[in-house]
């Protein structure tokens, strides 16, 4: 199991557009992977799940895989909230 | 465009009741096969009174009561010079509203020149309007399209795709759902003004069948009713089937607006994948749904997004306050 924490960059936070993007590159991998914010855990494949966290400016997000890739999908999903998701 | 549109089409064009021409030959029969080149009309009163700088002779010339009225003088005065030198150009055809009919010598010239001379009963300004609206539909950019065109809760669907992915299979399935046909296998696209998308079958006597592997070709129309058919309709949506790639990436969101540009005409444009356990009548059915709803003003995909955006927003307010640590 690979785990890694996040802060959220971008000001809107994870709104739709984030939300597809992170689901878009969790595909890419066969791993089960898992955002927790608080005390919620969900299928970070899930665009509704991923947006229903309601993740906000500076809020902390863990990153959790689990599978054969799983080092790889955190690099990548761990890029992306570095990236601010490609705004501002 | 037709190639070719001749006078006699023009007289034997199938309009409805309320876009009828009424048109009849009243002299110049051997004029009937002549090609009408320019789909406006012109009021030739400046040229019958001897002016003809920039006169528009390769457009129908329509006679109103106006012109009528001078041509009489004319020819009780004897003066027709002026006519003659119309009859000089050639003029596809001249059409005379409000049933008039012109004098003798008038019909001559223009039996002589093998221009034919149309009359109708309508009224100047109402025959210009209706010739307009045809011609503009004969005379609009068209192309042939490879899919079937289904009329879903009033929205004008297309659908494309490859063969075999199930075009024709889904427009059955909407059809038995209370969906209207208007053409299956190759429809017919015209871009009216440049404006908007009008597709119909290539041939009304051929329409409203369809072939389904392993059924043959069947009579929609008879099958269903003729409620289950139409003979044109607007495309308002493009639907492109395709075979479902776990590669690819769909619209998950539907926020982004794709279109397709067809004869110089955006239509949106939905990628709908098929894949066993996706029913395709029923996403098409709450695509056209949606389509309405955008039309109505209210976008499902971006309201959720503003939403959601308003959400985190009010989030961020109550951490400035609670904590003052502050976000800015």
């Amino acid at each position: 199991m690979k785990q890694e924490t996040v802060t959220i960059n971008n000001r809107a936070g994870i709104h739709a557009r984030p939300s597809a993007l992170i689901v878009k590159t969790a595909n890419e991998y066969d791993s089960e992977i898992f955002l927790e914010l608080d005390d919620m855990k969900i299928n970070a494949k899930s665009i509704m799940g991923i947006i229903t966290l309601g993740a906000n400016y500076k809020s902390i997000i863990q990153i959790i895989a689990e599978g054969n890739d799983e080092e790889k999908a955190v690099m990548a999903l761990v890029k992306l909230f570095e990236n601010r998701f490609e705004e501002e | 465009m037709i190639n070719n549109f001749t006078v006699l089409n023009l007289i034997d064009l199938d309009l409805k009741d309320h876009n009828k021409l009424n048109l009849k030959c009243l002299a110049g029969r051997k004029g009937l096969n002549r090609i009408i080149t320019d789909p406006e009309i012109n009021r030739p009163g400046l040229t019958l009174s001897g002016f003809f700088e920039e006169f528009a002779f390769h457009r129908i010339q329509l006679f109103g009561r106006g012109e009528m009225a001078y041509l009489r003088m004319l020819e009780e005065k004897n003066q027709m010079d002026s006519v003659e030198k119309i009859f000089t150009y050639n003029i596809s055809c001249c059409i005379i509203s409000h049933s008039g009919t012109p004098g003798d010598i008038f019909l001559k010239i223009a039996e002589e020149s093998g221009c034919s001379i149309l009359q109708s009963d309508l009224s100047s300004s109402e025959l210009e309007l209706r010739l307009i609206r045809a011609l503009s539909d004969i005379f609009a950019p068209r192309k042939i399209i490879h899919g079937v065109l289904v009329e879903v809760f009033g929205i004008g669907v297309l659908i494309t795709g490859g063969s075999g992915v199930g075009k024709s299979e889904s427009a059955l399935e909407l059809i038995e759902r209370g969906h209207r046909l208007i053409a299956d296998d190759s429809v017919v696209l015209r871009s009216v003004n440049d404006n908007f998308l009008m597709g119909s079958g290539t041939n009304e006597l051929l329409g409203y069948h369809m072939e389904i592997r392993g059924l043959g070709i069947i009579n929609i129309s008879h099958l269903f009713g003729v409620g289950s058919i139409r003979d044109k309709k607007q495309i308002q949506l493009l639907i492109e089937l395709e075979i479902w790639d776990s590669d690819a990436v769909y619209d998950r969101i539907g926020t982004g607006d794709v279109h397709k540009e067809m004869l110089n005409v955006k239509v949106p444009l939905i990628k709908m994948p098929v894949k066993a356990g996706r029913n395709i009548p029923i996403l098409i059915e709450v695509a056209a749904m949606n389509e309405r709803l955008k039309k109505l003003g209210y976008h499902s995909a971006q309201e959720f997004d503003n939403n959601v955006l308003k959400w985190l927003e009010s989030k961020n307010a109550r951490n400035l306050y609670s904590n003052n640590s502050g976000i800015f």
